[in-house]
């Protein structure tokens, strides 16, 4: 069936003088392009792209698809990711005639449709998170923290403070120190207790004058509540500090608790994840941020405003904050996420938006019951949307590690759970399976993973063994990094 | 609508095997005073029918497509997307994918990235290329503080004013916190005036950021520039046009160090300014300096040729605060669709679409200043865009050719910024391959007829 033809890399595939799309002859008058442009930038011939016919170009990327795991295809449940269905209805509407074809410099008043469909994205975003200023701007959640730093130090140095540390626990993602660090904060990491939660003694022994703010993930990436919360956002408060909330497992809590209710200041949206924007092999995704009321001066410009106009009807303005920090990337935002994002939020509205979390709890917590006795899960019998299970004691007795067992599932037709994060659980296995998934897929999922710890440790070593390929070598890609083709 | 897949009689029996009699239970660990009570303040439910039907209403609020000739500019433009771009694109293999951590689940993915790496090397004459950033404005910005680690000078920064002033304020707001200082070189003329920038770089100076052709449409003298930079050990930061580089030299054979740009010409929908596509390539030995996701190739355990993500050494869920970049993510489905592009158009394509943008922007320009009043801004070469000086104020050009259904823009005064003087009476106009002479001509009409003598008339 493969076709290994098609495959090769397209430059294997290019014959001279081939090509896919053909442009017309120019209308105009045309002159040498010596007369327009100067001589010492002129190309003497162009860069040496592949020549490839239609055909080459469909086959070879069709095929190319067929190597891919995606939601499409295969249940995938990669924790802290949220690969939930992506409605075929919102790709359609994103691209629709006067939707999909806006240039970002039309005047306002020939967009007031689109303005006002971001303006409700704002609304409804607030409203979610409880936090009602709202800035659509960020590509993307690491983004998303970026901005909300900056725009916490804004507000710390309108306020005549030198705040300069920011604090999150150590199952933070990676991208929480990353975006403090780029936003000029010092990084303080606090160990979590065993249970998987913030340490609250080691939390009061760092927190001081010089505070800013605290991130923190909740759920938590172990996939608990962090239920000192509210004592947490207390004890910051009263140091004068600011807490943020990092919005990757939303999908636990929309319409149960809201950040802004349960004591953050800021937080951030994966719009890709939580409302099923697609996640198109890693991006592009949108990472939105609503913030409290004090802080909506600082946001990055432009936001949505709505006025009247003379005669009472409803009309729609991008404006500045105040005292903005500025832009964090050109133009309004990842906009075709945000509409996806927007889509489903209208054809779910409040019932069906927190079924969402109440289901992605359900199937969790089910799947959590199914595999507990087989694969430990080191933080409890229940969980919020997603559950780290160890294979720490599988390791040890019988070599059987993680990535065995993330790789072997591969061969089930089931995308791994993400592994080895967070750092704070040995040989994780984080498992989310979201709320689009049959209970007959769950079963067989378990049903695979009780096969999979029984199998001959060397077996699972090698796999996968369906796939085109098995176990890449890492360590030699890095050694020599081979990052281009180039002619032989 | 519903996602949900399980049925109530199912969902009681996953209860049961659970060992809770209700959903609500699962939420056990949330204190009740942190509940949220009543139900969110949202706009009821709307099956696929109805609400298609209020898009479609909404759509029509806008003025696009069929009701729209797009000369508008200004770093997004109306360029052809072939069809197989969006039919392949389209295939939920691709979009419904995460990131390729699962190298072996993700080979098609994984291929493609590799393929856009190497034809960005191919289009820029760079030697490496990161599998993309979130759009061009970010991608300056993260070239120049790769630039800052590379030349081990964290203070300062140069730029030139003729770049992208969204880039610019994005590249202003980044540098802030670093505690490094953005010099901004004044570009009056519509291009640097080099003894001017040479006067502002100095032995501090970790790079200079500019952009060809630049915002103004106006190409740069990128071989004295580079010079200049080089002559303070500073790197050259250039955002280029990537369609432009069928007709021009690629900046890697013309000194730049970091090549940057928004990837959107390259079959991507202009989708009121995002997703987008951020383009970062550069000189070998700045490899490990590079920000973002890159893919390798290897060997599979069994010694086949395959593909991985590949220094993740540098990446934050590795480095986590010492990390090149806090990003995450590339933009996989951008990236795509600008591969499909690329290959689809080949060296000759990309030729072709260079020269039908350069003569149709020129015979433009000879048309629209041939008009009483209007004049070119700056006396200087130009790709596919350039700034009209209007005898009127820029808005009243837009609004009356918005009547007409052309579209214009953006106007200069927009962005705050000085050039030489007024601003008030400054245009944007792109022109690119989709752009007939029918259509240019129509527009040169409504300014001859609709606005000057009409406009001058109540400006006297």
């Amino acid at each position: 069936m493969r076709n290994e033809q098609a495959t090769k890399l397209i430059f294997d595939l290019s014959q001279p003088g081939r090509r896919a799309t053909r442009f017309p002859q120019a209308d105009v008058p045309v002159k040498p392009l010596s007369e327009y442009l100067p001589a010492d930038q002129l190309a003497e011939e162009p860069p040496p792209l592949p020549e490839v016919t239609e055909a080459d170009v469909v086959r070879h990327f069709v095929n190319l698809s067929q190597l891919n795991m995606s939601v499409d295809t295969h249940f995938y449940p990669l924790g802290s990711c949220t690969m939930k269905y992506n409605p075929k209805r919102h790709e359609r509407w994103a691209k629709l005639p006067g939707i999909g074809d806006l240039h970002p410099y039309l005047s306002e008043d020939r967009i007031q449709g689109m303005l006002a469909i971001l303006y409700e994205m704002q609304e409804m975003l607030g409203e979610i998170a409880g936090l009602p200023a709202v800035s659509l701007q960020p590509a993307a959640g690491a983004q998303g923290e970026l901005t909300a730093l900056l725009t916490a130090a804004a507000y710390f140095q309108d306020k005549g403070e030198d705040r300069k540390k920011v604090l999150f626990p150590a199952s933070a993602h990676g991208t929480n120190p990353a975006s403090a660090a780029i936003a000029g904060f010092d990084c303080v990491q606090l160990n979590s207790t065993k249970d998987g939660l913030v340490d609250m003694e080691e939390l009061k022994e760092n927190i001081d004058e010089q505070t800013a703010v605290f991130m923190i993930t909740n759920p938590n990436t172990v996939g608990l509540f962090e239920k000192e919360i509210a004592e947490i956002s207390r004890l910051m408060h009263e140091a004068g500090g600011l807490v943020y909330i990092d919005g990757a497992n939303m999908n636990a809590i929309l319409g149960i608790t809201r950040p802004g209710d349960f004591g953050g200041d800021m937080m951030h949206y994966n719009v890709h994840k939580t409302f099923t924007g697609p996640h198109g092999a890693g991006g592009p995704g949108s990472g939105p941020i609503a913030v409290r009321d004090f802080l909506g001066p600082f946001l990055p410009g432009p936001i949505l405003t709505k006025s009247e106009d003379a005669d009472g009807n409803p009309r729609y303005s991008l404006t500045d904050p105040e005292k903005s920090i500025g832009r964090v990337r050109s133009f309004f935002g990842n906009v075709g996420i945000l509409l996806r994002g927007y889509f489903y939020l209208r054809t779910l509205g409040p019932k069906g938006v927190r079924e969402v979390s109440e289901t992605a709890v359900l199937n969790a917590n089910y799947l959590l019951a199914k595999l507990k006795d087989v694969l430990p899960v080191p933080n409890g019998d229940r969980c919020m949307h997603e559950f780290v299970a160890s294979a720490k004691t599988l390791q040890k007795e019988k070599g059987i590690s993680a990535m065995d067992i993330g790789k072997r599932l591969l061969d089930f037709g089931f995308h791994a759970p993400t592994v080895y994060f967070p750092l704070v659980v040995a040989e994780a296995l984080m498992i989310e399976p979201t709320e689009t998934e049959s209970r007959a897929t769950l079963d067989a999922f378990a049903d695979a993973i009780r096969q999979i710890v029984e199998e001959e440790p060397d077996f699972l070593h090698q796999a996968p063994h369906s796939t085109m390929h098995s176990r890449p070598d890492d360590v030699a890609a890095a050694r020599k990094p081979v990052l281009k083709w180039s002619a032989q | 609508m519903s996602y949900i897949f399980t049925t109530p009689e199912q969902q009681q029996e996953m209860l049961q095997e659970i060992g809770v009699n209700s959903i609500e239970e699962l939420f056990a660990s949330i204190p009740p005073e942190l509940r949220f009570q009543g139900e969110l303040d949202l706009q009821p439910a709307k099956c696929e029918l109805e609400l298609e039907q209020e898009i479609a209403g909404r759509a029509k609020q806008n003025q696009a497509g069929s009701g729209l000739t797009c000369f508008l500019g200004g770093g997004v433009y109306d360029h052809f997307i072939p069809s197989v771009v969006d039919e392949i694109s389209s295939r939920g293999e691709y979009y419904t994918a995460y990131t390729p951590y699962q190298a072996e689940a993700s080979q098609g993915s994984l291929q493609v990235f590799f393929e856009y790496q190497t034809l960005i090397c191919q289009l820029t004459g760079m030697d490496v290329s990161n599998a993309s950033l979130y759009e061009g404005g970010t991608a300056i910005t993260e070239a120049a503080l790769m630039a800052m680690r590379v030349t081990r000078r964290s203070k300062k920064v140069a730029v030139l004013k003729s770049v992208h002033p969204e880039y610019r304020e994005v590249l202003k707001t980044y540098l802030k916190l670093q505690g490094a200082e953005l010099v901004e070189i004044g570009t009056a003329d519509g291009t640097a005036d080099l003894e001017d920038v040479k006067a502002a770089l100095d032995e501090e100076t970790a790079a200079l950021v500019i952009q060809n052709p630049n915002f103004y449409g106006n190409l740069e003298q990128v071989h004295e520039l580079a010079e200049a930079a080089h002559e303070k050990e500073a790197l050259l930061i250039c955002s280029v046009d990537p369609l432009s580089l069928g007709v021009l030299k690629r900046p890697g054979d013309m000194g730049v160090d970091i090549v940057t740009a928004e990837g959107q010409p390259l079959g991507i929908p202009m989708q009121y300014g995002g997703p987008f596509l951020g383009i970062l390539a550069c000189r070998q030995e700045y490899m490990r300096k590079m920000p973002g996701r890159v893919i390798g190739t290897t060997n599979d355990r069994l010694g086949a040729p395959c593909f991985v993500l590949n220094l993740q050494a540098r990446e934050q869920h590795i480095r986590r605060d010492k990390a090149t970049s806090n990003i995450c993510t590339n933009q996989g489905l951008l990236a795509l669709r600008a591969t499909i592009y690329m290959t689809s158009i080949g060296p000759q394509g990309l030729k072709e679409v260079g020269e039908l943008c350069c003569q149709k922007a020129h015979y433009a320009a000879e048309k629209l200043t041939a008009v009483d009043g209007y004049e070119l801004a700056f006396d200087r070469p130009f790709f596919k865009e350039f700034v009209l000086r209007c005898p009127v104020s820029a808005k009243d050009v837009i609004d009356r050719a918005a009547e007409s259904g052309l579209g214009l823009g953006p106007k200069l005064s927009q962005f705050e910024e000085e050039i030489g003087s007024e601003t008030e009476n400054l245009l944007l106009v792109a022109v690119t391959e989709k752009r007939t002479r029918e259509e240019i001509d129509s527009l040169a009409e409504v300014l001859a007829n609709g606005i000057s003598e009409r406009m001058l008339a109540q400006h006297a």
